[in-house]
């Protein structure tokens, strides 16, 4: 019954997609061009990345807010080990990315599960600490397309199959994700945490060992994210990621992963990054004003909310009357 | 007799100033269930929680086999075999039934991942054991108490442990789910577990277990067989002092009525609650935990709404759901938990105790020190709130004390109809009769005192009437000549309608 519950939530998401697509498509077909669709699906990898990321630290009832800073760094390092050895291998600095990122995410792991400080206020402090690492590093310089190998760029643009590459990279990490949280005991034991903290203390599960890995794998899929971004974007300064956490969060919010921990899936968060890229896509070709964009993600994000309550309240109400079942 | 499989000896624990456990020994024997009583507040829950690795004991040893045995932490109680049912269920309400069960120990296939059938189909057999027909793959949110009591049990029974300790696991159930549990208690102690049962329940205990072992004020009183004592002996022992000097109850007169309270109803709480409270009288609502005696409290005072029925104060009927009004008609509450809902920890203690009257101590709407320290210093003495500035948080006070500060709080606002919710839990047996002295004043005084309490001592000590509510039904009003630890039990579990 649980498992019903999170499928009519990610059912709900996939259906306002579909919907989405369905009406920009009827009043612009070519919205579903292949190019069209190949850019959408580029769009939202890079977001989808970061959105598994940080549903796995908001299901443990916490949140990561340096992701944009970490993507930032990261992306930057790639820039500048290409500009200082060009044939440096492609997959090591997918590797490195994610490493750079990993320690960075076991900075803000360390903080929250040692010395007991929230995470809002740890990730908040660290966003701007990596950022400032990030300027002081760039020194106002640029990072140029030319200055990287095109082999790394056209792994930016590449498509395998008719699929942007980039795409591939963001299912291999959301079905690892995902079947780790559903079938193994350290992900349920991350639901658990989320669910109820004291009782998970009272099981034994070693909490601060696991909200820390949670915020590893952050951290490591915002590196493996700024890897991405410089090869899909190839021009690279300081700023690269900048403002991305609150997108990410929205997307997690919007995919139905409770902001107070527990319940939600990776599933869910990256179809909330879908849809978050598909209504930016498609707002201008409904002929609507570029400016309301924010407002609409706004909008959308409260629906989502909303309709979290509605549908708890629901459940727990049928759950009520379907308890007592015993003799 | 066999040799011992699990000791205890010396077991100390402090929570700062006040001594939870002092030099407590205990012995469970493999075979054996042994009864663990004592009022709230002796230290059982402390034992429970040192047994089970939650708390480290200050001083002491404990021996398993013979071993010491160093618990680490939860994870290292249960992997020397030690399986708890805590008092409060602790279940993961995002969760399903069968993974609240198994959760940090489920059944693996291959490559280490879960194995979801096994798991659903040892629930199922686990389930069956027990009597119990509850959906595995349900959410563990929105189950009743006693469901989640019994998947609590089914937990604990699942770790097939050498010892089991049970800390009150029949608050909640019904006989019939009391008889499984025994049944299942007893063929583990067959196969050779020490259980370990904690309950106020004394015929339970007396059908259950071989051995019985008193603790009063943290500290071990007695251990002896179960059939060389009686009840009346094993209350002696637990109460330990003149309970008159405990429950210092001014005989009054009841006067007129104060507190009308007709057919209230809140669906899913509680049916038709109707009862009065008189000036000078202390009411007690006692009952079962979940019976819905806080919701009644809740709900008369105005922090919840009801669905039917009127709550009258001196004739005058209150708005349903505003608190604000019945604070304004003469009621106070004194909230159960005082730390979430009775004072705000992180605030000095002054500015704590006279929070409600803020506006009456303001100047032009601003707050000076002096005038809250001259009415907080005024309460201070007259509770004997041991606090060594008045300036310090509340957070720093023992929670006798706390307590003492939620008391001066409301009772400055000199309310004509005091509602108290368990006055003294958790708190020092010394702390508690200054509480239980001090209500009788108050109604001796003329105020109407509703006060929701879990200790039966409590109850029968202080109340003029006993009100007793069973699954959200007032059952019983017994007066109080005629009110007994028996027949207020008996309202609670469901055995008797009326009195």
């Amino acid at each position: 019954m649980t498992q019903r519950a999170f499928v009519v939530r990610e059912l709900g998401i996939g259906l306002a997609l579909v919907l989405l697509v369905a009406v920009t498509a009827i009043i612009n077909p070519r919205f579903l061009s292949a190019q069209s669709v190949k850019d959408l699906l580029l769009g939202s990898a890079i977001l989808a990345i970061l959105a598994v990321g940080q549903a796995i630290v908001v299901i443990t009832r916490n949140v990561d807010l340096s992701v944009g800073s970490i993507l930032g760094l990261s992306a930057f390092a790639t820039g500048a080990t290409f500009v200082a050895s060009p044939d440096f291998p492609i997959p090591v600095m997918v590797l490195l990315g994610m490493g750079l990122g990993a320690v960075l995410g076991a900075v803000n792991g360390g903080l929250v599960a040692a010395a007991r400080v929230p995470a809002l206020v740890v990730t908040l402090g660290t966003l701007y600490v990596f950022r400032g690492l990030d300027y002081t590093w760039a020194t106002g310089r640029q990072i140029n397309a030319a200055d990287m190998p095109p082999a790394f760029l056209r792994m930016g643009t590449a498509a395998f199959i008719g699929v942007p590459v980039l795409a591939l990279f963001a299912v291999v990490v959301l079905v690892i994700a995902g079947y780790y949280l559903h079938n193994y005991r350290g992900g349920r034991e991350l639901y658990a945490i989320g669910s109820d903290p004291a009782a998970a203390r009272l099981a034994g599960i070693p909490m601060g060992r696991r909200v820390f890995a949670a915020f590893v794998t952050s951290g490591a899929l915002a590196g493996l994210a700024g890897v991405l971004h410089a090869a899909r974007f190839g021009t690279l300064d300081a700023n690269a990621g900048l403002g991305s956490e609150l997108n990410v969060v929205a997307a997690v919010v919007v995919g139905g992963v409770a902001i107070f921990g527990g319940s939600g899936s990776v599933y869910g968060a990256a179809l909330g990054a879908v849809l978050l890229t598909t209504i930016r896509a498609a707002l201008p070709v409904l002929g609507i004003n570029p400016f309301w964009q924010d407002a609409a993600v706004g909008a959308l994000i409260l629906s989502a909310i909303g309709l979290d309550r509605a549908l708890s309240a629901r459940v727990g109400r049928r759950l009520r009357k379907v308890g007592g079942g015993h003799v | 007799m066999p040799t011992h499989l699990l000791a205890l000896e010396g077991i100390s624990k402090s929570f700062g100033a006040v001594a939870a456990l002092r030099d407590v020994r205990l012995s469970l024997y493999s075979g054996e269930a042994h009864a663990l009583v004592g009022e709230n507040g002796a230290g059982k829950s402390t034992l429970v929680k040192i047994l089970a690795g939650v708390y480290p004991a200050d001083a002491g040893t404990i021996t398993l086999d013979g071993e010491p045995l160093v618990l680490s932490g939860p994870a290292g109680a249960r992997a020397a075999g030690i399986a708890v049912i805590y008092q409060e269920p602790t279940l993961f309400p995002d969760l399903s039934v069968a993974e609240n069960i198994f959760i940090g120990r489920q059944p693996l296939r291959g490559l280490r991942r879960i194995d979801t059938a096994a798991m659903r189909a040892r629930t199922g057999e686990l389930f069956a054991r027990l009597g119990v027909r509850l959906d595995p793959d349900r959410p563990a949110r929105g189950l009743s108490i006693a469901d989640q009591q019994l998947v609590e049990i089914a937990k604990a029974i699942s770790l097939e442990a050498r010892v089991l300790v049970m800390d009150e696991p029949t608050a909640a159930l019904s006989g019939v789910e009391v008889e499984r549990l025994f049944a299942v208690v007893r063929s583990l102690c067959e196969a050779g577990t020490a259980a370990l049962f904690v309950s106020h329940r004394f015929d339970e205990v007396f059908r259950l277990c071989q051995q019985v072992t008193v603790l009063r004020d943290g500290g071990w009183v007695s251990t002896d067989p179960v059939g060389a004592l009686t009840i009346d002996e094993v209350v002696r022992r637990m109460v330990g002092r003149e309970v008159s000097a405990m429950y210092p109850k001014q005989e009054t007169v009841p006067r007129e009525p104060r507190l009308e309270v007709k057919g209230l109803s809140r669906n899913g709480s509680f049916r038709d609650v109707s009862f009065t409270v008189h000036s000078g009288e202390i009411v007690a609502l006692a009952g079962l935990v979940g019976a819905g005696r806080s919701e009644v409290a809740r709900a008369v005072f105005g922090i919840d709404r009801y669905d039917a029925g009127s709550v009258i104060v001196d004739g005058i009927e209150l708005p349903n759901g505003a608190a604000a009004a019945a604070i304004k008609a003469g009621l106070a509450l004194v909230p159960e938990d005082r730390r979430q809902q009775g004072l705000v920890m992180e605030l000095s203690v002054q500015r704590n105790a006279t929070l409600p009257r803020r506006w009456s101590l303001a100047r032009a709407g601003l707050l000076f020190g002096g005038g809250e320290r001259r009415a907080a210093a005024e309460w201070a003495q007259r509770l004997r709130v041991k606090a060594s500035r008045l300036d310090d948080p509340v957070s720093t006070l023992s929670g006798g004390n706390q307590q003492k500060v939620v008391l001066a709080k409301w009772l400055a606002t000199a309310p004509r109809v005091l509602i108290v919710d368990e006055p003294t839990r958790g708190i020092d047996v010394g702390t508690k009769a200054e509480v239980h002295l001090l209500l009788s004043r108050l109604a001796a005084e003329g105020v109407a005192v509703l006060m929701v309490s879990s200790e039966l001592p409590e109850v029968l000590g202080m109340a003029d009437r006993v009100l007793v509510m069973h699954e959200g039904r007032l059952v019983a009003d017994i007066p109080r000549g005629d009110a007994s630890e028996e027949a207020v039990m008996r309202a609670a579990t469901g055995q008797a309608v009326g009195a």
